[in-house]
């Protein structure tokens, strides 16, 4: 029988890859965007788990919503990675600070 | 029993490939494993009842997002000549994600007594409609932001103006000259 807590642990484990891979991450940005998804399906898994064991599809509905603005926030990332990349010629992660001033 | 050890492997090929993602030194492989992430996400929720969702995910994450990744990743510089080597690799991912896929199709519960889109459906016109509107929205500027940002005017190249060519007029581009014979013409 699959319950809430197998869920559960499959989308912190999730979650902590994800945040693991933004903070390791020093070589490619376009890694850290993608770390950003994996976090966003693990708040997903959560919430179609919680759907499910509370039988209330409102929290499907919340997943939708989260969907949509991770496809809004992908878009506009790979389109301000795309123009960083055709000022500055490299994505490495150390170069990014000097993105202030 | 066959619904938990479904879980069970889908679980583990999301985390397994979750990690993978972030380990990857190419960030082409990066993204093959990010698919390969969502496609067993999506048969977890298939799991909790959530087809719907799952279809989502599937449409949106694998058919757009992850193309708009791979699209970027291969526009950036990637070394290709460790991309061609890996042919083999990408042939266990391919073999692995149809599995799933498998899987998934059998384990998915058979009483549909409740159409969930259906149901989902009726709650976002009614209850969250207005909000439904906004996450449009949201879509609309997300679109016109991207746009805009990557819209670059081009110096290098001569496109094609397709207004002065409306405007032109066969008076402004030609002459009638009542010329003398035997002297040329002057253009």
């Amino acid at each position: 029988m699959i319950t809430l807590t197998h869920y559960l642990v499959v989308s912190a484990i999730l979650f902590t890859l994800g945040v693991l891979g933004i903070f390791m991450n020093r070589k490619n940005l376009i890694v850290i965007l993608m770390a950003i998804e994996l976090i966003l399906l693990s708040v997903n898994l959560n919430l179609v788990a919680f759907s499910n064991a509370l039988g209330d599809l409102v929290g499907q509905v919340f997943a939708m919503f989260v969907l949509t603005v991770a496809a809004g926030e992908a878009a506009i990332g790979l389109a301000i990675l795309v123009i960083y990349f055709r000022g500055r010629g490299t994505i490495s992660v150390e170069d990014v600070n000097r993105m202030k001033g | 029993m066959i619904q938990l050890l479904a879980f069970y492997l889908f679980a583990f090929v999301v985390c397994a490939s979750g990690a993978m993602t972030i380990l990857s030194r190419n960030p082409v492989h990066s993204v093959l494993w990010l698919i390969l992430a969502f496609f067993n996400a999506a048969g977890l929720m298939v799991l909790a009842n959530a087809e719907f969702i799952a279809m989502l995910l599937v449409i949106v994450y694998v058919g757009a997002v992850a193309v708009l990744f791979l699209f970027v990743v291969m526009m950036l510089n990637i070394d290709f000549a460790e991309l061609r080597a890996g042919v083999m690799r990408y042939a266990a991912v391919g073999a692995s994600r149809a599995g799933a896929r498998q899987v998934g199709r059998r384990v998915a519960p058979g009483d549909a007594k409740v159409p969930h889109s259906g149901a989902i459906g009726q709650l976002l016109d009614s209850r969250y409609l207005f909000v439904f509107e906004g996450a449009g929205l949201v879509l609309l500027v997300a679109m016109i932001g991207a746009i805009v940002l990557t819209l670059r005017p081009r110096t290098d190249v001569k496109p094609q103006k397709i207004s002065r060519q409306v405007q032109r007029r066969a008076k402004d581009a030609t002459r009638n000259v009542n010329h003398p014979v035997g002297q040329g013409v002057e253009l």
